[in-house]
């Protein structure tokens, strides 16, 4: 794969949005959407959590590939992201409490974030070098922070309308999801 | 006293085996619980792979599949799993039923296994699996898992499928492949791109919405 790295950043952050245009991490992104402040945070956390997995995904890879095992890839993958996940948790706790009550339940939630098992796999698939999975991980983080913080900024917004008590919630979360993934669109072809 | 007289003498087939307990396990995922419209849990597969209703139906047949063998263990094994590290547990439980049935699809039919993707090894992170583990498989035994975990399987399959037949409708003229419209039917592509995937899923929520705010006000 000669792809330059520009064009897997671009990739990556906009033109396939993780959450916009793949649907990974959805989870947190209609959980956590609700604050600014919490969902860029969240943002960061999961940014970090997949650059650290990105790496060990690249090394537990190429191990599996050494020794003719690929049916051990999504135990391995699944096993790491679990572990990095706790350290960030503990890390976050230990650094921040105050971020640690706002995030909740939705920290050690990541590890079932599909983002980050996505980007591991993707990028396996995909067949990327060392650095190209890094700047491939940062640029999903990135892309990831993005709509979280889009949304979050819109949501807030949104308290100061009063929409139909029906639409309320999950459903005009989805709606303005749409419309987010519709403009994303527009970023096609960028980065040539 | 006044409980006997309650009960009538004489049940019908039916009627007791729709009160029995083992049918509600059963019945809750399908409606009442239903994994999609009422919990919304495990959103991105049903937005990823609802393109086509035949997509959707595998999924939701794979994802039936894992749901199950990792609630049957999960309840088999709950007395003997340490709860310290029970989370980490289930997850490997889950990962090895889903290898499997990625390797499965893989040999069934290799188209259906490069239309689905990544997203046959993404069951792992399905919330919905690891919820029913953790609420429900732990904390019974087999029989009455088996049951929730079909019941809840089949009701993430009926929630894909009628967002795959909306969404393959109205974005390519078929369902299932075969075409319903006249030639001249005008496709909607968005909704087979990623947007109609909100967007239907966001009127499946609001009928829903509106179906129980009915019968709140009726």
């Amino acid at each position: 794969m000669d792809e330059s790295l520009w064009y897997i950043f671009i990739n990556a952050s906009l033109i396939s949005n993780f959450v916009l245009a793949y649907f990974l991490g959805i989870c947190p992104f209609l959980g956590v959407s609700g604050k600014l402040d919490t969902a860029s945070k969240m943002g960061g956390a999961v940014t970090f959590v997949m650059l650290i997995s990105s790496m060990c995904a690249y090394g537990i890879n190429t191990l599996l590939v050494a020794i003719d095992a690929p049916f051990l890839q999504l135990i391995s993958y699944i096993v790491v992201i679990a572990s990095t996940v706790q350290l960030v948790e503990m890390f976050v706790k230990k650094m921040s409490p105050a971020l640690f009550r706002a995030l909740g339940i939705f920290l050690p939630l990541i590890t079932t974030n599909c983002a980050i098992l996505g980007l591991a796999l993707f990028q396996t698939n995909k067949g990327y070098g060392f650095l190209q999975s890094l700047v491939y991980a940062l640029g999903a983080g990135i892309g990831f922070t993005l709509a979280l913080v889009l949304m979050a900024g819109i949501r807030q917004q949104l308290d100061f309308a009063s929409p139909p008590k029906v639409v309320k919630g999950t459903v005009i979360t989805l709606l303005i999801a749409g419309i987010l993934s519709l403009s994303f669109m527009g970023f096609s072809g960028l980065g040539g | 006293m006044s409980q006997l007289v309650k009960e009538p003498k004489q049940k019908s087939f039916f009627t007791t085996l729709a009160e029995s307990p083992s049918t509600n396990e059963f019945l809750k995922g399908i409606w009442k619980d239903n994994p999609i419209f009422v919990q919304v849990l495990g959103m991105c597969p049903v937005l990823a792979v609802t393109n086509t209703a035949e997509n959707a139906l595998a999924m939701g047949f794979a994802t039936t599949f894992v749901l199950m063998m990792s609630n049957i263990l999960v309840s088999l094994l709950r007395n003997v799993i340490p709860k310290e590290v029970r989370i980490a547990s289930y997850i490997l439980i889950i990962a090895t039923f889903v290898t499997m049935t990625d390797y499965a699809i893989q040999a069934i039919s290799v188209d259906l296994h490069k239309s689905l993707g990544a997203f046959i090894s993404l069951i792992v992170v399905n919330c919905l699996i690891l919820s029913r583990a953790e609420a429900f498989a732990s904390k019974n035994t087999v029989i009455p898992s088996i049951l929730d975990g079909l019941g809840m399987g089949l009701g993430f399959v009926l929630a894909l499928f009628s967002l795959g037949a909306v969404r393959e409708l109205l974005g390519n003229g078929s369902i299932l492949g075969f075409s319903i419209f006249s030639a001249n039917f005008q496709e909607w592509i968005v909704m087979i791109l990623p947007a109609g995937g909100f967007f239907t899923l966001a009127l499946w929520l609001l009928l829903f919405n509106i179906l129980k705010e009915r019968r709140n006000h009726g």
